[in-house]
């Protein structure tokens, strides 16, 4: 060990401080989460997370999420490209507005978005008599996920592009590809992963969000309650192990998602390289 | 000569010090009194000031009245504390110990020297014609309403609702359950908060009735651009709701405000403070401030919290996990 010499040195302080630094910000409070779980014994644990109320909070929960994820991934891609391959007028402030959603505290954001939406709103006027009912139903959860995970796809994709040279493109058209086989065979595999690692990251914070879609949401029992209302709503209780128990439970879910994503993205990589 | 005079003066200098003592209070509240509490405590600290010449200066600290309680629980240092409602400040004598059991039997009414009633606010000329309960249960009529798990004030919208129809099924609970679930059914969006469902109505323009405090409601319709768009219905029977107030009594000890604390509550039953609580429409205990607002505050038959059997007992038979008010959401077998 002492004999092997890395580029930058210190590795014994530099291990040690990341890990305390890991310990402190992060695995202490959340094993405080589990053991404060624990206090409350396993049968209440099982009822409190299988009860039917919340269990079809995780269901709107996970599944606006993942949808939200998806469109943010079609989309991002899209705005990053744009953002890598043209020069427009006004480019700067578009790349800077796609961070606003990061910056913005998230209640605002849910704020705005009901008023825009609900029967008296901007766009509500027009699409309520259309029959599109998009404040307070689980379409309007879906809008304020999709709207708190944007940057992510973009911020992670665009750097990627941004380093793809055209040249190779121009390469693959020359030697005879389409242009779908272009995007398919050269550009994809190269964006891949940082696509996956973005939209995975917009699926994370999708999960835990709480600010901006009480107020879009009509938080109705079974309709379009969100998990981290319940949450909140045992803590009003004061049941302090049903609040943490689910809290662990979603936890553990988003745990287990970020882990299969990774894990599929570690084998696609593989299987690129193989192939 | 010279040494008496720098004694006197160094003696003048500390017992000016000792007399026109500096005090901080900090008062933890729920959201709809910042407005209250702000003229209360310039009132105050002038009455304090008159009285005992120290200067006493109040914050407040604003948000919904279960987070708050927690807060104190977990060390907020608050030498008072002045909530919706006597189950929060339960918790926090039964979690912390930081006051005693018997806290709301320390002041006169309950430790509530304000107090205020549900009411229905109507969009103006009333069209769905809403007059009483029973109307809020009519298909077709889209109710809001804070959820009653979430927030303390929107229990006291429940338990009226529940009472009403209790009264009218004689006594049959099946019957009460029944007309709170067909209300629910009607409920279109279900706010976390009073303000929050206040701003659906108000400002979002969703919903026919909205259920809410009397002061709320006042606050509401005398908002710049609301005036003439709305108006209070009061229903024919309601709910005494009272915001109870208590010194948190081993955290004043501490910072030695105790004293302080005591008199900044008591002062709340004064005239001059009932005056206050009327303006903001709350309805004053003390009657002749009563008399002098009678316009404002009409006559309601009200149920108690009594009726319920307390806080302790209508918490877990309506708001706890499988009470009533999860029973109504449950689907049906």
């Amino acid at each position: 060990m002492r004999a092997r010499r890395n580029v930058l040195p210190g590795f014994g302080i530099s291990t040690g401080l990341t890990l305390s630094y890991i310990t402190l910000l992060i695995l202490i409070p959340l094993s405080a989460v589990f053991l404060s779980t624990a206090t409350g014994g396993w049968e209440h644990f099982r009822s409190t997370v299988t009860s039917p109320q919340v269990v079809a909070s995780y269901k709107l929960t996970v599944g606006a999420s993942i949808a939200g994820a998806a469109i943010n991934a079609v989309f991002g891609l899209l705005v990053a490209w744009v953002l890598a391959r043209y020069d427009f007028f006004g480019k700067r402030w578009v790349d800077a507005i796609v961070d606003l959603p990061f910056a913005l505290p998230t209640a605002v954001a849910g704020l705005s978005l009901a008023a825009i939406y609900a029967d008296n709103g901007w766009f509500g006027r027009y699409l309520v008599p259309m029959g599109i009912q998009v404040a307070f139903t689980p379409t309007g959860i879906l809008l304020a996920l999709t709207f708190v995970g944007f940057p992510f796809v973009v911020r992670n994709v665009q750097p990627v592009l941004e380093d793809l040279d055209e040249e190779i493109e121009e390469a693959a058209r020359s030697l005879g590809a389409t242009r779908w086989q272009t995007f398919r065979l050269v550009i994809m595999p190269t964006v891949l992963p940082a696509l996956v690692t973005g939209s995975a990251l917009a699926l994370a914070r999708a999960l835990g969000e709480y600010g901006s879609v009480v107020f879009i949401s009509a938080n109705i029992p079974f309709k379009t309650q969100i998990t981290s209302l319940l949450i909140i709503t045992k803590l009003e209780e004061y049941d302090y192990t049903g609040a943490t128990a689910i809290a662990a439970a979603m936890l553990l879910m988003s745990f287990v998602l970020l882990l299969a994503i990774n894990l599929l993205q570690a084998r696609s990589r593989r299987y690129q390289e193989t192939s | 000569m010279k040494k008496t005079l720098v004694a006197c003066l160094l003696l003048s200098l500390t017992s000016s010090l000792m007399f026109a003592a500096d005090i901080k209070l900090l008062n933890v509240s729920y959201d709809p009194t910042r407005e209250l509490y702000k003229e209360i405590n310039t009132a105050f600290a002038k009455a304090w000031k008159a009285r005992t010449g120290d200067n006493v200066s109040i914050n407040q600290s604003h948000d919904g009245s279960g987070k708050q309680a927690r807060s104190v629980i977990v060390g907020l240092p608050a030498d008072v504390v002045t909530l919706a409602l006597a189950y929060d400040i339960d918790a926090i004598a039964q979690k912390s110990g930081f006051l005693p059991a018997n806290w709301q039997s320390l002041l006169p009414n309950n430790s509530s020297p304000y107090t205020s009633t549900v009411v229905f606010l109507v969009r103006s000329g009333n069209p769905k014609k809403i007059k009483d309960w029973n109307d809020l249960v009519r298909p077709g009529i889209s109710v809001i309403t804070p959820n009653p798990k979430t927030s303390g004030g929107a229990r006291w919208n429940y338990l009226a609702a529940w009472g009403y129809a209790l009264r009218q099924n004689a006594n049959k609970e099946s019957a009460a359950t029944d007309f709170v679930r067909q209300l629910f059914k009607n409920v279109a969006v279900l706010d976390t908060g009073a303000r929050g469902a206040t701003t659906t109505f108000i400002q979002r323009g969703i919903g026919d009735v909205l259920i809410a405090w009397e002061n709320e409601a006042y606050l509401a319709i005398n908002e710049p651009g609301a005036k003439g768009k709305f108006e209070i219905v009061v229903p024919s029977l309601s709910i005494l709701a009272e915001p109870p107030v208590a010194v948190v009594e081993k955290v004043a000890i501490k910072h030695g405000t105790a004293a302080v604390a005591k008199a900044y509550l008591e002062y709340l039953y004064t005239p001059e403070a009932q005056e206050i609580a009327a303006k903001h429409y709350y309805r004053p205990r003390l009657k002749a401030v009563a008399d002098k607002y009678a316009k404002q505050f009409p006559p309601v038959s009200m149920l108690t919290i009594a009726d319920f059997g307390g806080w302790q007992q209508a918490q877990k038979k309506h708001f706890d996990d499988k009470g009533t008010f999860d029973q109504i959401y449950q689907p049906r077998k």
